[in-house]
């Protein structure tokens, strides 16, 4: 069994977000950027099933559609224990681009199991991964908060709003998780760094399916007015603001 | 050219969402001087469908096959597109929670047509079709045009007025043709949360963080909650220190949530927590230490000891209840 992880790699979310060129476009200066921590979570799952003995798991790898400056992205993800890597070369502008391109990936290779995260915290908006798995006309799960393969079978826990469903997923399919999917991220150890100079990126020419949508220009959220400050030794006066000026209890 | 709602239910009947979904599609489909259609899978009695009809929804088509008892998304996309196509729908809308983010990329892709995700805004023009999207975490909007023919839309919880505007309801069969639509993946286990109103549905939350320093201080938290029938809510280190469970950590990592209210109980504010709460509509904070990021999200604020502070709010707010 192998496993594919789309990795797409996003402002660190303590960065201040700021847009350039009349707003149109993100402002890249200082950003710092990470995997987006979902799929860093998919990535070690991933890689705890294929260490976990008789789950068949033989191959782990990562895909990103993006250009090459988010090699050290790639990179990362290569030593915390990808075997191999796939990028398409070229910008991402929408969830359907990158979808319709991870796509041609997952044709050209052989992968029973296909892992996205829920969202990416920049502009994409949990689309990625139901759309991968449409274009594939694969059964995808959405909301993953567990998965596992014991005895041949793939096992995963839907997040329901308001409970969850225990599933056997035929393969190939789209698993798109969420919180839960793993404790805490793996991170690189020396030893990784090092083996991750050897491993394979493979470079993956772009196919012509384009965006779906246009971005016009960023806009920031409204400014919240000042926050008004209530007595600590007359917190009555807040319910009174609550019920009378926010009219919200 | 029409617009087709999908509203869900849960165990047979809506909830408030639904009818919000109601409410912004009849608005939105005035101004394109169009139709609207509900659309329902599963059982749902006629009383229950009537519901939508208070929100100015002519039609409702319903959807009762067996096999479509089992929500798979592969098997919803195709079913929804086969009645998006028999309305010639131009606008798909659903709602932005697990359903519509399973469901709005697969159709998007099946209809090829572009989705704006976790829409809070009316349009900003229809031709070309531009309305605001939700990006960075709560962080901005993208202004962003859909031109494709047919466009899907998911909607944010709390992000729209119900709006009063009962109309005569006519409920067709969808007409679905099941064919070939039997879902892949088998449900073992199903566990159902029925009695704890949810954090996602709460008008009110409360919520509270490590500046409660030890579990044992949750009572006034809970009591708060339950005299504002809200739901309680914590931060991720007090998920993962276990003294809460994982079902109430909001942020990033968590759940996102649009309340009306959230209060926020001696919780910093760092950017991840805030990422998942930014969309409410006030926020109040209790916090000792002034300088907390959380008092520049906040509306209301009392910079103090949550310990002292929360019993005396307990009192006013039952007292308040029986004035
Ligand atoms: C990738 C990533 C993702 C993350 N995702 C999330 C997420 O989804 N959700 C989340 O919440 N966090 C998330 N975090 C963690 C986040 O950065 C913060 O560490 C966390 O939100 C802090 O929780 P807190 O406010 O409860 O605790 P603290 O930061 O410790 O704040 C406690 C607050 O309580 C106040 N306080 C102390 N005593 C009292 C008192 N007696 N009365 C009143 N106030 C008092 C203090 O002044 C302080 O402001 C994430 C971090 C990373 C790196
Ligand atoms: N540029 C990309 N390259 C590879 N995978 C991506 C990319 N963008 C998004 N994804 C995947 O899709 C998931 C959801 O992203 P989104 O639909 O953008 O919110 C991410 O967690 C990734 O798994």
């Amino acid at each position: 069994m192998n496993i594919l992880v789309c990795i797409s790699h996003v402002p660190d979310t303590t960065t201040k977000i700021k847009f350039a060129e009349n707003n149109t476009r993100l402002d890249t200066t200082g950003i710092q950027w990470v995997i987006n921590p979902w799929d860093e979570l998919s990535l070690t799952r991933a890689l705890e099933l294929k260490e976990k003995s008789g789950s068949g798991v033989q191959k782990v790898s990562v895909a990103h559609v993006g250009p090459s400056s988010a090699e050290p992205t790639i990179r990362k993800a290569l030593a915390i224990g990808a075997d191999d890597a796939y990028r398409v070369d070229v910008e991402a502008l929408d969830s359907y681009q990158v979808a319709a391109q991870l796509a041609e990936i997952v044709k050209a290779g052989s992968f029973d199991m296909i892992l996205c995260g829920i969202e990416s915290s920049d502009y994409n908006g949990s689309n990625v991964g139901g759309m991968l798995a449409e274009f594939l006309d694969y059964v995808s799960v959405s909301g993953i908060s567990h998965l596992d393969i014991e005895g041949g079978e793939i096992l995963v826990t839907r997040e329901l709003d308001g409970g969850r469903e225990k599933l056997v997923v035929p393969s190939p399919f789209v698993g798109i998780v969420q919180k839960g999917i793993a404790k805490e991220p793996r991170i690189a150890a020396m030893r990784g760094i090092m083996m991750a100079r050897k491993k394979p990126v493979h470079l993956v020419d772009a196919t012509e399916a384009g965006p779906l949508t246009r971005v016009k220009e960023f806009e920031p959220p409204q400014p919240r007015p000042a926050c008004k400050f209530v007595d600590p030794e007359n917190p009555e006066q807040l319910v009174e603001l609550l019920q009378n000026e926010a009219k919200v209890i | 050219m029409s617009v087709l709602v999908y509203t869900e239910n849960w165990d047979g009947s809506f909830k408030k969402l639904s009818c919000e979904l109601i409410s912004f599609a009849v608005k939105l489909a005035e101004e394109m001087q169009t139709d609207v259609a509900a659309l329902s899978i599963g059982n749902v009695e006629a009383e229950e469908l009537e519901k939508l009809g208070q929100y100015g929804v002519k039609r409702i088509l319903t959807a009762q096959n067996g096999e479509l008892s089992q929500f798979d998304p592969q098997t919803y996309a195709k079913a929804i597109t086969q009645v998006a196509d028999k309305e010639q729908a131009s606008l798909i809308v659903m709602a932005d929670n697990n359903t519509g983010k399973a469901l709005a990329p697969r159709l998007s892709v099946r209809m090829k047509a572009a989705v704006a995700s976790g829409v809070s805004h009316m349009p900003d023009t229809l031709s070309p079709f531009v309305i605001k999207t939700k990006t960075f975490s709560g962080n901005a909007f993208a202004v962003t045009e859909l031109p494709t023919d047919v466009k899907i839309l998911t909607i944010a919880q709390n992000s729209f007025d119900l709006k009063k505007n009962p109309a005569e309801v006519t409920v067709e069969d969808a007409g679905i043709d099941t064919s070939g639509l039997r879902p892949k993946a088998a449900v073992k286990e199903v566990e159902k949360q029925t009695d704890k109103l949810l954090l996602t549905d709460a008008e009110i939350v409360v919520s509270a963080g490590r500046g409660m320093k030890t579990p044992e201080n949750w009572g006034p938290i809970e009591e708060l909650a339950s005299l504002l029938n809200g739901a309680t809510a914590c931060s991720r280190p007090v998920s993962d220190e276990g003294w809460r469970p994982h079902e109430e950590h909001t942020g990033q990592t968590g759940k996102i949530i649009a309340p009306n209210v959230y209060f926020a109980i001696g919780i910093s504010g760092a950017t991840q927590h805030l990422a998942g709460v930014s969309g409410s509509k006030y926020i109040i904070a209790i916090n000792n230490d002034k300088e907390a990021p959380i008092f520049d999200a906040a509306q209301y604020g009392i910079v103090g000891d949550a310990s002292r502070i929360l019993p005396r709010l307990v009192d006013a707010l039952k007292k308040a209840k029986s004035a």
